[in-house]
């Protein structure tokens, strides 16, 4: 990643420009042109630098309000095919393998569940447990029960 | 919201073109024009339907730290210790759920060495333990909701 890249980022950090050539409009805030800036963003998609660029639907807005941090313990030599399992049902969001914390936390494996109220998402959540079987060896749900902050996330060198 | 929009926010999840004129060419498979589509999306940002249009970047990919830390606070301090995590600007979110580790917050610092430091100062500012939970792998990050 050099400066032009950061520099990408930057410009379209907050969203894609809505104007008919945003490629064109990037390069121009940048100083570049639009080939290049096609060329790199091209090549950060392809690293994993940018996960997909697309419609980020407010899914609050949009009338999912329940949406529940499912937390799950199996047992560790399961979790690839667990966490695979979970991440490619529809409702599920942001699936990972995280650290236990015994005897406080014991639950490896992290998925938000997502549903239109919270007796949805217990519902989905159960379905989930039954998918599991015998690698379901405990589990809870953490609904937010209020925001403390939000902001999104900075960019590394964003001094701001 | 019409059965546009809907089409519109169903496809538009999963990608969108790098192309020299990006939004025509997705435009034709909604059979609007490009115009239509771009003040579609403006309304759906102004009205908050869609947080963001645009890529999605990867923190991670960035170089930075990226970790989800939780802490059980007591009842008594929880609006004080809030403070003092959210004054920190790596503090990208906090929300407080229901579960004796009572405060869940995501850390983004600008390099991988920088979490243990805050989580340091947190503990030692706050005195409360912080468990730190950073991802050992990703399984799948995203969604598609069908409207």
């Amino acid at each position: 990643m050099d400066s032009l890249d950061r520099a990408i980022i930057e410009a379209t950090q907050a969203g894609l420009p809505l104007t008919r050539q945003p490629y064109a409009t990037v390069a121009e805030k940048v100083g570049s042109d639009e080939t290049t800036v096609m060329q790199r963003m091209q090549a950060m998609q392809e690293q994993g630098i940018i996960r997909r660029i697309g419609a980020v639907p407010n899914h609050y807005v949009l009338g999912f309000r329940g949406n529940g941090m499912s937390v799950w313990e199996v047992p560790e030599d399961r979790i690839q095919s667990c966490g695979e399992m979970i991440g490619a049902l529809d409702y599920v969001s942001h699936a990972y393998h995280r650290p236990k914390h015994p005897p406080l936390w014991n639950y490896n494996l992290f998925a938000m569940v997502h549903g239109r109220n919270r007796e949805e998402v217990m519902d989905k959540v159960e379905k989930i447990a039954t998918l599991l079987g015998d690698d379901d060896l405990g589990h809870d749900v953490l609904f937010s029960t209020r925001i403390l902050k939000k902001t999104g996330l900075r960019l590394p060198g964003d001094k701001t | 919201m019409d059965a546009i929009d809907r089409a519109i926010i169903n496809k538009l999840q999963k990608g969108f073109p790098i192309c020299p004129q990006p939004y025509a060419q997705a435009a034709e498979e909604f059979g609007i024009s490009e115009e239509e589509l771009i003040s579609r999306l403006q309304a759906m940002l102004d009205d908050k339907r869609l947080s963001r249009f645009g890529p999605l970047y990867n923190a991670e990919r960035m170089g930075g730290g990226l970790s989800l830390c939780a802490m059980a606070v007591p009842k008594e301090d929880f609006e004080q210790v809030a403070e003092q995590v959210n004054s920190y600007p790596e503090v990208a979110h906090n929300y407080a759920r229901d579960h004796e580790l009572n405060m869940w917050f995501v850390l983004a610092t600008e390099t991988p060495e920088r979490i243990d430091q805050v989580l340091g100062e947190i503990q030692a500012q706050t005195g409360c333990p912080v468990y730190n939970m950073p991802k050992k792998q990703e399984f799948f990050v995203g969604l598609h909701f069908e409207l």
